[in-house]
């Protein structure tokens, strides 16, 4: 009997909102960081992973479950990113506002053209994701639109603070579309720069600003360079040479160190992400830092 | 593309039929004409975007030039395929040598379940497993496991419901599902990280507890991971057996806790009791050479306390990571014996560790150890295989796993296996291939 009371007792405690904050679950720094933006001091934000960890293979943590949990928005990239993680949190978070189809789940994919979607899906290509390259938010104009869909969310889920989300998404998308021009005039001579990358991760970065990919590093998404294959990259590199070899922060270093080492180009780590970089503290630090590392590289 | 020009063809002509009287038939020509010159039009049209699309059809490694040109399939077309569940298919198969002869498995002090021991020897397939899950509808998620057995034998290992979005942080789940107490009880073969369960597993829950029945989890709104459940169970399978009380014959409870240290670190603790009732359990308690005690009648209760640890440099496990995990699992059964006059009333107890160590991308290296403890149940049970005698069973393996992806594994162990008196060199050499959907994983 007393163990019922005190149970009853810890429901009305689960019951009872703590803060009145809108709780945000981002899956990837970038969407926490967009959060932060768009919601200030109103929303308090966990993000699941950071710059460092690769958002395809995260482990369905007890802490992100207990996370997940008590969030009143999930906001993940979608479009299978996290299908290796995610439909395990959802299952075991026991949290009805944030399943897929209730306005509590925002997936970013879902509001930008999706780019790579593949005509034929088989494993043999690799870990394919059927409805396209999931790496969207290397594209500054990518952020510009789900920050508009997300702010529109927001207001959905808290409209208590309407004007606040308005008027902060409004000024978000106004300093981001200055920013915006700004890293277009700056990257000017990057266009038409061949590149290597090691992981498909960066096509919407390229197509902004019109580098040129000669090839991959992976030659199978998902599937760890062959010495083989690095050794063809090199021997292909010699036909058309890149002038840099781009990763990410959380990518292995190794590829890349050594095909910089085989063939005359420069090895950049990009951030990736918010985090990835001490100077990509916030979503502007990111591309400043990504643009200003390109130009290091592309001189 | 012809579909969008099938289409205007189509509403074209049902525009064009109904309204033209039968004698009008110089307007009907005309007409004709008109439309003959549309699929011309559309004809040429239709071949100039094909020759346009053509180049970067045959490239296929790199991107289309203009890759928002390319139309996401199935969107706007609504098909029954476009709500087929997830299917994944599970290959499984090995090459197994043992010193000594699987057939007559047994480890003194212990009554073992059916189908448990080291299995095949020699080349075999393992079980293949199908499995099929999906949302239900918006507040209920549906799975299916079948499991294919190399005799050609079919078994449903899970078919269960479950919701999704009850309110206060509960969840229900229902139907046939492995247990949740433990640690190892919920993964599926093809989850584990050895050929073989540990020794506590095989011989005090037949490898692994599944049961028909529901089960009621509690999540604590806490940033600390904090979870009870309690489950009703039908009894039927090992320990449990006979379906006792009226088709309620066992229960559980767990516990689990977890959480992250840095970001480098997490870790999960659990504590969880199963209580089954077992009428005439059948088992196979016996080595060739010694009679059996016979059937199984009373209550059984098991305690587990489990541990995992998990690492990965920044929380990054793509180049090395390392997992360490440790169970107790700790039986108590009082009952009777079919063949044994005195009544049975003895503890039998066991655990294992083992880390699993990922030093290179693909390339996993294990090491575990396992052991077992049992009671003396008294002289009446000498000469039966209850009496563990002064042996002790042991087991210590190695293994080393190669993952071409995440869809594929081959891998090779070696057990130094103790649980018999006499010591059994034992070596696996098995793949595990993925089929289909991707599947999360739990923790």
């Amino acid at each position: 009997m007393r163990g019922l009371f005190i149970i009853t007792l810890l429901l009305l405690a689960a019951a009872l909102p703590v803060r009145a904050e809108l709780r945000v679950f981002a899956c990837e720094p970038e969407w926490g960081a967009l959060v932060q933006e768009l919601g200030g001091d109103k929303v308090s934000v966990y993000t699941a992973t950071t710059a460092l960890q690769d958002p395809h293979r995260v482990q369905a943590r007890p802490s992100l479950i207990a996370r997940l949990r008590r969030a009143g928005l999930l906001v993940c990239t979608g479009a299978q990113l996290e299908i290796g993680w995610l439909p395990a949190l959802l299952r075991r978070a026991a949290n009805a506002a944030v399943q897929p189809g209730n306005a509590g789940y925002f997936a970013a994919a879902d509001y930008v053209t999706m780019q790579e979607v593949p005509q034929h899906i088989d494993r043999s290509a690799g870990d394919v994701h059927p409805d396209g390259n999931p790496h969207i938010h290397t594209d500054p104009r990518n952020i510009a639109r789900v920050a508009k869909a997300l702010a529109e969310r927001m207001v959905r889920l808290d409209p208590d603070h309407k004007a606040f989300y308005e008027a902060r998404g409004v000024d978000f998308r106004a300093r981001w579309d200055a920013a915006i021009e700004r890293w277009e005039r700056q990257a000017q001579r990057l266009r038409g720069v061949p590149v290597v990358t090691q992981h498909r991760s960066w096509v919407y970065l390229i197509e902004w600003l019109g580098l040129s990919e000669v090839t991959t590093l992976e030659a199978k998404p998902g599937i760890p360079p062959s010495s083989a294959h690095l050794a063809q990259v090199a021997a292909r590199l010699e036909q058309s040479p890149a002038k840099m070899v781009i990763r990410a922060a959380y990518q292995d270093a190794r590829p890349s160190r050594w095909l910089s080492g085989r063939a005359p180009l420069a090895e950049v780590v990009l951030p990736y992400t918010v985090g990835g970089t001490p100077e990509a503290k916030d979503l502007f630090g990111l591309f400043d830092d990504t643009v200003r590392r390109l130009q290091a590289a592309a001189r | 593309m012809k579909n969008w020009y099938g289409r205007i063809a189509c509403c074209l002509l049902i525009s064009v039929s109904p309204a033209v009287p039968a004698a009008e038939e110089a307007e009907l020509d005309a007409l004709r004409q008109e439309l003959d010159r549309l699929r011309r039009d559309y004809d040429k049209k239709i071949e100039q975007l094909e020759n346009r699309l053509e180049p970067q059809q045959q490239d296929t490694k790199t991107p289309p030039a203009q890759p928002h040109a390319v139309p996401t399939p199935g969107r706007g077309q609504v098909t029954d395929k476009a709500f087929n569940p997830a299917i994944s298919l599970i290959l499984n198969g090995s090459y197994t040598d043992f010193e000594l002869d699987p057939e007559g498995y047994f480890i003194p002090g212990f009554a073992l379940g059916e189908e448990t021991g080291p299995g095949e020897e020699g080349l075999s397939l393992a079980e293949s497993e199908l499995v099929v899950s999906a949302n239900v509808d918006d507040k209920f998620y549906g799975a299916f496991t079948l499991a294919l057995t190399p005799d050609n034998e079919a078994e449903i290992e899970e078919a269960y419901f479950q919701t999704l979005t009850l309110p206060w942080g509960f969840t229900l789940k229902a139907g046939r599902f492995y247990s949740g107490i433990a640690y190892l009880n919920e993964q599926h073969t093809h989850r584990w990280d050895f050929a073989d369960t540990a020794l506590a597993y095989r011989a005090l829950l037949a490898n692994q507890y599944g049961d028909d029945g529901a089960q009621l989890r509690w999540l604590a709104p806490t940033d600390l991971f904090v979870e009870f459940g309690l489950e009703a169970l039908r009894g039927d399978s090992y320990p449990a057996a006979g379906a006792g009380d009226s088709g309620v014959g066992a229960n559980s409870a767990f516990v689990h806790i977890g959480g992250d240290v840095g970001v480098s670190h997490s870790w999960r603790v659990g504590v969880s009791r199963l209580y089954a009732e077992a009428e005439d359990r059948e088992s196979s308690e016996s080595g060739p050479a010694l009679p059996a005690a016979g059937d199984f009648t009373g209550d059984s209760e098991v305690t587990v306390v489990d541990f995992v640890w998990k690492w990965a440099p920044n929380g990054n496990p793509y180049r090395t990571n390392l997992t360490f995990q440790a169970e107790y699992l700790w039986r108590e059964e009082d009952g009777v014996y079919s063949n044994v006059p005195a009544p049975y009333d003895a503890e039998q107890s066991g655990w294992y560790a083992q880390a699993v160590y990922q030093f290179m991308p693909r390339w996993r290296l294990g090491l575990r150890y396992d052991e077992l403890d049992a009671d003396d149940p008294g002289p009446a049970f000498s000469g039966t295989g209850l009496n563990p005698g002064d042996h002790t069973p042991t087991r210590s393996s190695a293994m080393l796993d190669f993952s071409n992806s995440e869809f594929s594994r081959f891998r090779l162990q070696y057990n130094r296996d103790e649980s018999r008196p006499e010591t059994d060199d034992q070596w696996f050499l098995q793949y595990i291939m993925s089929l289909g959907a991707h599947g999360a994983h739990q923790f």
